[in-house]
């Protein structure tokens, strides 16, 4: 086996796995706070790629210089969400939790198809992929300029949710109410302003996931599909709730995807066919994931 | 006695709490494993349907004869029970199934405006536009009646395209169905239509497969893989032999559905037909978050010349990954789909789309040799923002032919209609395409037309060859990607 190979495998694998993880991280957010899943999770990443598209083209900003409008506008559109739709269905049956979100989902697709046409965009010479003619070599091992961003400010924003949720008050309240909502309530915590601070930060973390995304992923109505059934593998994979598990879930589901076909010759067709099958056998012995608390 | 009420309502507001989450845990994970078994089902398909449809391709001559024995006597006999049929008064009406959303949406979007333009066309008088049926208003032989289509969404999709082949025939009482983009999904929608008794016409599904199963009721105009991997083929020979280019190496990259399964088998057979080698092919998931290790495969065959066979979102996906991961073969000569999307230079970037070639059956010059080709983009740039491109030029194409054969069929019994498409003889100036005209075989498979090699050039398709009719000349190698003025 040629190293060159298997090294460029595992540097890929880790790229897009920590782009996996920054798309989960939100959904398992959410969860973990009141065990809600967000199935419009996908169309939130298609907004956010779609925010910073028509800020590069209407404002002639580059994705990441528009990195602060996108977070903010995504995690406004999680706060709108959550006061709009989710506290009213927070009582509801299960079913209607699910399809409230899914219709979402749903509309918000055929919304973004109605509005800005089913057209394939791209952002044109997005900074990032100027940089040294957007790639590097390493002594055989070439990355990508915009993954290795992408990479970075996934750390960046992973490492900035751990200490604000461990280290503010804020942030133990919010892990308070994820624990046990109605303690938290008897100890003067408000859990509807924890639910929609959970909410905002969902919409935040996709929101950076979307605008890295934009510069090396072409921008349709539907890319939110494709990414969102990876965010719901590795939610389950790291465990519902834990935001540790979606790091190390995402990296796990991006390092197997592009290293299974170099270590064990599998056909590349079959690339996710391992993932699910690794995800089959996580859920078999670990039901709750390898982080989940329950 | 309250205090005990309320500690058991707590209590059982814990335990409902908990199954809920348990039973939440269990749906989600039942959720999430459905998507996985149905991909992993899409992958055992598609490599069943490989085994498949070449046995299928052996099986069709004897179910074509058999089939053509049995529809002649039998065709007095099936006309009463043919359904579908509707009063000559109304508007004749037609199913259109294509993909209007999903990952192929853009080119759904556009071959809904050019069967639509050819609609019109028949419908109102175009006098000044040389093409069967332009002239008159409506459908002469059926006393002027209008031409309405009803669209179905495929979503891209083979079951939803059946079951909305289903619906038109049986709802909507369509006469007959047109569509559906993806061969995947014109197998299973043509096949309702087989079983129907359904005329069903198709211009832009290139799976050799579709014709040689040896259907009584399918037809297509375009010419599919195999003619269009000979065109391929005899390019790259031809740009060996007269253009002094050193490549006899190919690689094949193809997606996993109908399209690239039955695309890579073509031009498997074509390229040791032209003393060509294939030293590798890599196949993947279609629709995929990263080709990352499928470009590494590509780049350590370290073939002369890529092949791919992808639609538009994998092959801006290729190209971008080929560019940052530094893998440049010598030519790149793509199986039309994705690569002949205008959104395919604009999302790559014109320089680092330039150099690259598709075989196609249209290209935007050959307005400048076809007044009817220039005339018709006029009216459809109007309707769409944009000139006409392969798949929506095929689609009218196919569009124009179905209702010329209506026309001449005098009828919308299914058995007239499949009699006059049978009968279908179209010249070379009754077509917008670089075609002889369209005549069908015995499998219904237009003999007359062929493929042409685009290679884009300063942002635009230009025709490269057959060298007779190509309008610039071919360049050679590609460019290495930063040398490219960005």
């Amino acid at each position: 086996m040629d190293t060159t190979l298997l090294l460029q495998a595992l540097t890929n694998g880790l790229l897009i796995g920590m782009v996996y993880a920054l798309i989960s991280v939100g959904l398992t957010l959410i969860f973990g706070l009141m065990e809600i899943v967000n199935f419009a999770h996908g169309e939130f990443l298609m907004l956010a790629m779609y925010a910073a598209f028509w800020a590069s083209v209407l404002l002639n900003l580059d994705p990441m210089v528009s990195l602060p409008l996108t977070v903010g506008g995504l995690a406004l559109l999680g706060l709108v969400t959550y006061r709009g739709i989710i506290a009213q269905i927070l009582n509801a049956p299960m079913l209607a939790q699910i399809f409230a979100t899914f219709g979402l989902g749903l509309f918000l697709r055929g919304l973004a198809q109605y509005l800005w046409s089913p057209n394939f965009r791209t952002i044109e010479r997005p900074w990032l992929g100027q940089i040294s003619g957007g790639t590097v070599n390493l002594g055989g091992v070439f990355l990508g300029v915009p993954q290795i961003a992408a990479a970075i400010l996934a750390g960046v924003a992973f490492a900035a949710l751990y200490l604000f949720i461990s280290r503010t008050r804020i942030g133990l309240a919010l892990q308070a109410v994820a624990e046990d909502k109605s303690t938290a309530e008897l100890m003067g915590i408000d859990s509807h302003r924890m639910f929609a601070l959970g909410w905002v930060l969902g919409g935040a973390c996709v929101g950076v996931a979307g605008a890295v995304l934009a510069s090396f992923y072409p921008i349709t109505p539907t890319v939110g599909i494709l990414f969102a059934l990876i965010a719901y593998i590795v939610v389950a994979l790291g465990g519902f709730g834990s935001v540790p598990g979606a790091l190390v879930a995402g990296l796990l589901v991006g390092l197997v995807q592009e290293a299974s076909p170099i270590l064990f010759g599998v056909p590349t067709t079959y690339k996710y066919a391992v993932v699910f099958a690794l995800y089959l056998v996580v859920v078999l012995i670990r039901p709750q994931g390898l982080f989940g608390r329950f | 006695m309250d205090h005990e009420r309320a500690t058991q309502g707590i209590g059982d507001k814990a335990l409902d709490g908990r199954l809920s989450r348990r039973r939440l845990l269990r749906l989600f994970a039942a959720g999430a494993a459905v998507p996985a078994m149905s991909l992993l089902a899409a992958c055992g398909e598609a490599s069943v349907g490989e085994s498949g449809g070449s046995s299928g391709g052996q099986a069709a001559p004897t179910a074509t004869t058999a089939g053509s024995g049995a529809s002649s006597g039998g065709s007095p006999a099936a006309s009463p029970t043919s359904q579908g049929g509707t009063s000559p008064s109304g508007p004749v009406r037609i199913g259109v199934i294509l993909p209007l959303s999903g990952v192929a949406a853009s080119v759904g979007a556009d071959e809904k405006v050019a069967v639509e333009l050819a609609v019109k066309i028949v419908n109102e008088e175009t006098p000044d536009l040389a093409l069967p049926l332009a002239a008159t208003a409506g459908l002469p032989n059926l006393g002027g009646a209008t031409v309405e289509l009803v669209f179905a969404d495929s979503q891209g999709k083979a079951e939803v395209g059946q079951s909305e082949a289903e619906r038109l025939i049986n709802q909507e009482n369509v006469i007959a169905l047109f569509g559906c983009y993806q061969s995947a999904v014109t197998k299973t929608a043509s096949a309702v239509a087989e079983r129907a008794g359904i005329p069903f016409m198709n211009g832009d599904s290139s799976s050799p497969a579709l014709t040689e199963s040896g259907y009584q009721w399918f037809f297509r105009t375009s010419p599919h893989d195999g003619d269009f991997s000979k065109a391929i083929m005899a390019f790259i020979r031809a740009m060996a032999d007269e253009k002094g280019a050193d490549v006899s190496t190919v690689s094949l990259l193809y997606e996993d559905t109908d399209f690239g399964v039955n695309s890579a088998k073509a031009l498997t057979d074509e390229a040791e037909a032209h003393g060509l080698q294939i030293v590798g092919e890599v196949k993947y998931k279609a629709n995929t978050t990263a080709l990352t290790s499928e470009v590494q495969a590509l780049r350590s065959q370290g073939a002369d010349v890529l092949c791919p066979a992808s639609y538009t979102n994998d092959a801006i996906l290729t190209i971008e990954t080929a560019r940052q991961q530094g893998y440049l073969p010598k030519m790149i000569v793509a199986q039309d789909a994705g690569y002949t999307d205008p959104a395919f230079i604009e999302g790559v970037g014109a320089a680092f789309a330039e150099g690259i070639a598709s075989r196609s059956a249209f290209s935007i010059d050959i307005t400048e040799i076809k007044p009817a080709a220039a005339k018709v983009n006029e009216m459809y740039r109007e309707m769409a923002g944009k000139d006409m491109y392969d798949g929506p030029a095929r689609c009218f194409t196919a569009m124009i032919v179905l209702l010329d054969a209506i026309n001449r069929a005098g009828s919308t019994e299914p058995d007239a209609i499949r009699e006059a498409l049978e009968a279908t003889d179209l010249g070379a100036d009754d077509t917008i395409m670089p075609w002889q005209g369209v005549r069908f075989d015995e499998k219904h498979q237009n003999i007359l037309g062929g493929g042409i090699i685009v290679q884009i050039q300063n942002g635009e398709y230009r025709t490269v060859y057959p060298f007779e009719v190509a309008t610039v000349e071919p360049s050679y190698p590609l460019q290495p990607w930063d040398q490219r003025g960005a």
